[in-house]
């Protein structure tokens, strides 16, 4: 199909989709006016019987746990598919991915190098942060494994690629996904063990607005943390070590 | 105007699309894709605003506010999880298929296959 058949094809169908949504919005009710009883429910029960200030943390770890559960494997799926399609790949190279000159730093930047260096820490204590206080302000678990994926990364580009293809910081990444991915589903079994049923909270509690309260929520926030942290950089570094190959290729 | 931000999502899912269909580069062909998952983001936030209500988060407000439905919040964040794995996924196919075939481009690809 030439491109400017193909074109007209998209420009008929679109305007078709166009009008279908401006048919579709037309019913919906008007932005603001929402009347959802069940967002409103969950947001209701948040304080009183979870003892969590973040409703969405709640409604996401406890009243819809399964769905996060499911959710945390399909990350944890992806980051193996990567893993899959790009190791597969490199299983045919003679020599492991490694870079060129391994003893030089990758970043020829200084400023490069010193501000991602400087950036590094706090940006650390930022995700631990988040991580940590999911259950009380906005953030969590995917969020904040976001954030601290961002520091181990700019480590990464302020540093050298040195230990790439020698000390391999990604099997330690690989352990964190696990580990991350594992401990959502330990906590849930935990439920059916000392609760009732699966995901079930088994733990006190605690004073609303504590750092330690909202039962097993911090506890599936830091798993995912790990999870998100892991998976992010595994997927990454996968992606960076194909530089490495293309760019040997290209020699 | 109440009917704004349903229309932002209907514009982002078209722009996308119609950057999909134009695409000459995968990269950017995912790029685009994640612009059409965007929509998605802003017509569930849409959906579950309410007038003069503020964020779900009770740590500095009393639990009588009005607040904004926790439901779409926490949809949103599956679909943020689910659109960065696609995009992995994706472009790990893109490295593929230039390996393979040398490049980038989905029309010579196509070619390429017959």
């Amino acid at each position: 199909m030439s491109r400017r058949l193909r074109l007209v094809v998209f420009g008929l169908g679109a305007a078709g989709l166009a009008a279908l949504f401006v048919w579709g919005f037309a019913e919906l009710p008007h932005f603001g006016d929402f009347d959802g009883a069940y967002g409103q429910l969950l947001a209701d029960l948040t304080v009183p019987e979870r003892h969590a200030t973040s409703a969405v943390a709640v409604s996401t770890f406890d009243f819809r746990g399964l769905d996060t559960l499911g959710e945390e494997f399909i990350l944890f799926t992806a980051a193996v598919g990567v893993l899959v399609l790009l190791r597969g790949q490199r299983a045919g190279e003679t020599v492991a991915a490694e870079p060129i000159r391994a003893h030089h730093p990758t970043a020829e930047s200084r400023t490069l190098r010193s501000v991602s260096v400087a950036l590094a820490a706090p940006v650390l204590v930022l995700g631990a942060y988040v991580v940590a206080h999911g259950h009380l302000t906005p953030g969590g678990g995917f969020q904040g494994g976001v954030v601290l994926m961002t520091a181990l990364l700019l480590v990464y580009l302020g540093g050298t690629h040195l230990r790439v293809g020698g000390m391999r910081p990604l099997t330690g990444m690989e352990a964190a996904e696990g580990a991350g991915a594992a401990g959502f589903a330990l906590i849930g079994l935990g439920g059916i063990v000392l609760a009732a049923s699966f995901l079930e909270n088994f733990l006190p509690f605690g004073t609303t607005g504590n750092l330690i309260s909202g039962g097993v929520i911090p506890l599936l926030n830091v798993s995912v943390g790990f999870e998100v942290m892991g998976a992010l950089l595994v997927v990454i570094g996968e992606l960076l070590d194909q530089r490495f190959l293309i760019r040997r290729g290209d020699q | 105007m109440s009917f704004l931000p349903y229309a932002v999502a209907g514009w982002l899912f078209l722009v996308g699309l119609y950057g999909i269909v134009t695409s000459r580069n995968l990269i950017h062909l995912v790029v685009c894709l994640t612009v059409v998952q965007a929509s998605t983001y802003v017509l569930l936030l849409a959906i579950g605003y309410r007038d003069d209500a503020t964020a779900p988060i009770f740590a500095d407000i009393s639990t009588s506010r009005p607040v904004v439905d926790p439901v779409v919040a926490t949809l949103t964040l599956t679909d943020v999880v689910v659109e960065a794995t696609v995009a992995a996924l994706l472009l790990s196919l893109a490295v593929q298929a230039h390996r393979r075939f040398g490049t980038l481009d989905p029309d010579e690809l196509g070619a390429l296959r017959g």
